[in-house]
């Protein structure tokens, strides 16, 4: 499953533009990573198409790091 | 200038005077358009008078589900979204005191409830296109106010500030949301004014005529082109001066 981590770590690279070595589990997309609240909306939705799930909003406002997105979509996979 | 090619639309409150005339002026300027109201069969006359393709799509603004599904609607017929042009609205005009809460309700339901919905269905896809312009019709009274429409004006002034939030949350994703806020427009219901009640009405319009649906049509056209793609949480008054503000 680590695999997971992967694929969300190529995600947020991506949509943050962002150095993959700072895209660490437990990396805050906004305090680390200089997300801004739009920009997880962006993630979110760019991670339920890569996964092909569903995140609810009260989930959305749950993920705070890239740890939580991961254990989030392990558990919905 | 102010080409649309390429480019689809949904117009909501199609039916009507202004609606129709936004409709016929996006689908001159080259967009697909999607017509949406209750009245069906006015809906197809509209359609039948536009020279490119368009779709019909009926829905009812005070069915709350029917609205949240009428993006996905419009955009099996048509594509994905780049325009939504909220026009639909009614009024239910009495005086405060006589106001009852379903007539507060209605209005603000179907002029301001429905415009959330709309918006918030096609916001998602605008922002991974990249592009979307929102057009939300509002009305001088929302900005002036109007003995009567307490509930007309609260819905209206609701649209300007809505509009002017989400245009700061989606502006750096390419997408615009403007409000155009007509004045008095020429309709059935004015037609039938009294000669004396017209003129005084005239009286306070510097153009010294009504508006007609072409003007605000034009302004949505502007609104919905590459060419304002600066212009964002904007409201266009579009009124002869009747009120400059």
């Amino acid at each position: 499953m680590s695999d997971v981590l992967e694929r969300v770590k190529k995600i947020v690279v991506e949509n943050l533009d962002v150095d993959g070595d700072k895209v660490v589990e437990s990396a805050s997309f906004i305090d680390d990573l200089g997300a801004d609240s739009l920009d997880l909306v962006e993630l979110v939705m760019a991670f339920e198409e890569e996964f092909n799930i569903e995140i609810p909003d009260d989930v959305q406002e749950s993920i705070r790091t890239v740890g939580d997105a991961v254990t989030h979509i392990k558990a919905h996979i | 200038m102010f080409d649309l090619t390429g480019r689809t639309a949904l117009v909501t409150g199609a039916s009507g005077g202004i609606g129709r005339a936004i409709a016929q002026a996006l689908s001159e300027a080259g967009a697909k358009v999607a017509l949406s109201g209750t009245r069906e069969n006015v809906l197809e006359e509209v359609a039948s008078t536009l020279k490119g393709e368009s779709a019909i799509v009926p829905c009812n603004l005070s069915d709350e589900e029917a609205v949240t599904g009428l993006v996905s609607k419009t955009e099996e017929a048509i594509g994905p979204l780049d325009i939504l042009v909220a026009n639909a609205g009614i009024t239910r005009d009495k005086l405060l005191m006589q106001m009852k809460d379903d007539d507060w309700n209605d209005v603000l339901s179907v002029n301001l409830g429905s415009y959330f919905r709309l918006t918030k269905s096609c916001v998602r896809g605008m922002m991974k296109r990249r592009h979307g312009r929102i057009i939300g019709i509002t009305s001088i009274v929302g900005v002036t106010g109007n003995p009567g429409q307490t509930n007309y004006c609260a819905s209206k002034a609701g649209m300007i500030g809505f509009t002017k939030s989400l245009a700061q949350e989606v502006a750096s994703r390419g997408i615009t949301a403007n409000t155009i806020a007509p004045g008095f427009i020429a309709s059935p219901m004015t037609d039938v004014l009294p000669d004396n009640q017209k003129e005084a009405l005239l009286g306070q319009i510097p153009s010294g005529r009504l508006g007609e649906g072409a003007d605000i049509a034009a302004a949505a056209v502007y609104l919905a082109s590459n060419e304002a793609a600066y212009v964002t949480g904007q409201t266009l008054h579009v009124n002869g001066g009747m009120a400059m503000i």
